[in-house]
């Protein structure tokens, strides 16, 4: 007591500067919190209890599992995730190279590469669909005018029209992707490379010595969002095959809309929950990392 | 110099292939839009008549399926810019809280928007159905505008708080020392020099409800209260679908989105992007 007393300087230094105001700042501070507080617990927390409750019958899971749509989903998933998205990765790593050109009809087709991500999915998703139509698609009628051949049945067959998804939800997200790399290739010194080049580094060496050294983590980082983020990708899917032919093309997030549809909503919680243990610890890596104040990066 | 040729061809050939990856389903709604019946079964790459009368069908209402676009096209608006206010206005509130405020929990209640965001929202759809069923709001659009305030505004305050982590303490000390109350520092030091992020953000969301399906889909029912997106798949329920005039409309729904994009482009590349990955 006494020693607070006889430092109320130093008190004043140590805690927050501006001691009078700070109470009146405190009772602000929580009350602008509880708006986004309340929309949280409503529309985020309270779903996903009552979400995790109405997953934890272990019925659900024996039904689950015995659908063969859901092994196939999850096999789909698997490749959506390892393949969909480590291509898009390769494709924004070259295009990002392309795109950090200096010249002025590449930043011309930059505003345009962007279209497919500032377009709304539906209408475009809707326009691949007709494209790949059969009959009267426009790539089999124009495959069969110039080579008088006939095109494959893109989405009726699973194979097909899965990989037809995983190519449509490339195109959709590819331009971000892509601009988060050239952002972190155009943070890189251009001395550097002038250096290297002036050491008569060739373009592969400037690149695995320069380049890749400086965007690794954001490659990863990047990675990892865009595969959870992936995992979410309902459109692509449903928009373009339905799930069909046969349930064939479901992923699981698609599947769980589907049981909703015909009424197991269990169902459909328990095929979101088997996600999970990818999900989560990928969501708390990412946590930790965005969580970080700049100053620790 | 011949090597400049050279990369300079080399760079053209990359060019090609990025365009018409780019481009073709986006020709191809476009075709399809203007196109007649006859010219959209024969495929052509360019319709012989080009017509607007999809367009007419469209804007006159003059399809079953379209019976209620003007309707459609007013919700989507309306659940577009309720979305954009309602969470700009809360995700400011709490960026300021949190960052300048030093909020009691700021933390925890950063780290648990950051885990709403990264959590996919089509997993999220389930569970948000049942609970707006059991509040009693499936069927409204307040229940749609509500999903989509609470999935866009972790994204927004993440953002917003980063932006307003980087200005100065100074400013609000020097506020303070003037005599301003914790209100008047929001409104006449905050907002002022967050506004460009404030804009990214308000469209960030506004795009985000515009373009939304599965929520949209999942929550109404009624075609007089869906938007736009539902709509357009409505029209896959037909065996005969009408795809031009489906086009048509498509092709009016992206154009406002679109618009708006390209219009702040600046604001969302920086303010986005910069915010969206930190290396």
């Amino acid at each position: 007591m006494s020693i607070s007393a006889t430092l109320p300087e130093t008190d004043v230094v140590e805690g927050s500067p501006a001691k009078p105001w700070n109470s009146n700042g405190w009772v602000w501070a929580v009350a602008l919190l509880v708006p986004y507080v309340l929309i949280f617990a409503g529309f985020v927390a309270y779903p996903v209890m009552y979400g995790l409750y109405l997953g934890s019958s272990l019925k659900s899971y024996q039904e689950l599992f015995a659908d063969p749509a859901f092994a196939t989903a999850v096999w789909n998933t698997v490749l959506f995730l390892g393949l969909a998205v480590n291509l898009k990765f390769l494709l924004a790593l070259g295009l990002s190279g392309f795109f950090a050109q200096d010249r002025w009809w590449v930043r011309i087709l930059l505003v345009l590469f962007i279209l497919p991500w500032a377009v709304p999915s539906i209408p475009t998703i809707l326009s691949f669909r007709f494209m790949l139509g059969t009959e009267y698609g426009m790539i089999n009628t124009q495959l069969f005018k110039w080579f008088q051949i006939d095109g494959p049945d893109w989405l009726n067959k699973p194979s097909l029209g899965f990989a037809s998804a995983c190519m449509v939800h490339i195109w959709k997200s590819l331009p971000f992707w892509t601009l988060i790399l050239l952002t972190g290739r155009l943070a890189i010194a251009k001395d550097l490379y002038e250096a290297a080049s002036v050491d008569g580094a060739s373009r592969m060496q400037q690149f695995r010595h320069i380049t890749w050294p400086s965007i690794a983590t954001l490659y990863l980082t990047s990675t990892i969002l865009s595969t959870i983020w992936t995992l979410g990708d309902f459109n692509s899917v449903y928009l373009l095959t339905g799930g069909g032919p046969g349930d064939k093309t479901h992923v699981l997030a698609t599947l769980g809309i589907r049981y909703l549809r015909i009424d197991k909503l269990d169902l459909g919680i328990a095929a979101i929950i088997t996600a999970m243990p990818l999900v989560l610890p990928l969501v708390y890596f990412m946590v930790k990392r965005l969580s970080r104040g700049p100053e620790d990066t | 110099m011949n090597r400049t040729w050279w990369s300079e061809a080399r760079l053209i050939l990359i060019a090609i292939p990025i365009v018409l990856w780019t481009v073709i389903p986006i020709y191809h709604l476009l075709v399809l839009s203007i196109s007649d019946k006859e010219a959209m079964l024969a495929g052509q790459l360019w319709p012989d008549k080009p017509t607007l009368q999809n367009f007419e069908i469209v804007f006159g209402q003059k399809h079953y399926y379209l019976r209620d676009f003007w309707r459609q096209f007013a919700n989507s608006a309306f659940v577009a810019l309720a979305t954009g206010v309602i969470t700009l206005t809360i995700a400011t509130f709490a960026a300021f809280s949190i960052s300048r405020l030093k909020a009691p929990g700021g933390r925890m209640i950063m780290n648990l928007a950051l885990a709403t965001y990264l959590i996919p929202a089509a997993f999220l759809a389930i569970p948000m159905y049942k609970t707006m069923g059991n509040y009693g709001l499936l069927n409204t659009q307040a229940s749609l505008i509500l999903a989509m305030v609470a999935l866009a505004s972790p994204y927004a305050i993440w953002v917003l708080k980063q932006a307003s982590d980087k200005l100065p303490v100074e400013l609000d000390e020097a506020a303070r020392i003037d005599g301003a109350s914790t209100m008047q520092l929001f409104r006449l030091v905050y907002v002022p020099l967050m506004a460009p992020s404030l804009v990214a953000i308000g469209i960030y969301a506004l795009l985000l409800a515009w373009n939304e399906y599965l929520y949209a889909f999942l929550l109404l029912s009624s075609e007089k209260d869906v938007p736009l997106a539902v709509a357009l798949g409505l029209f896959l329920g037909a065996d005969d679908s009408p795809w031009t005039v489906l086009m048509a409309t498509g092709f009016i729904y992206a154009l406002p989105p679109a618009a708006i994009y390209y219009t702040f482009r600046k604001y969302m590349v920086s303010g986005l992007t910069a915010g969206a990955v930190k290396s």
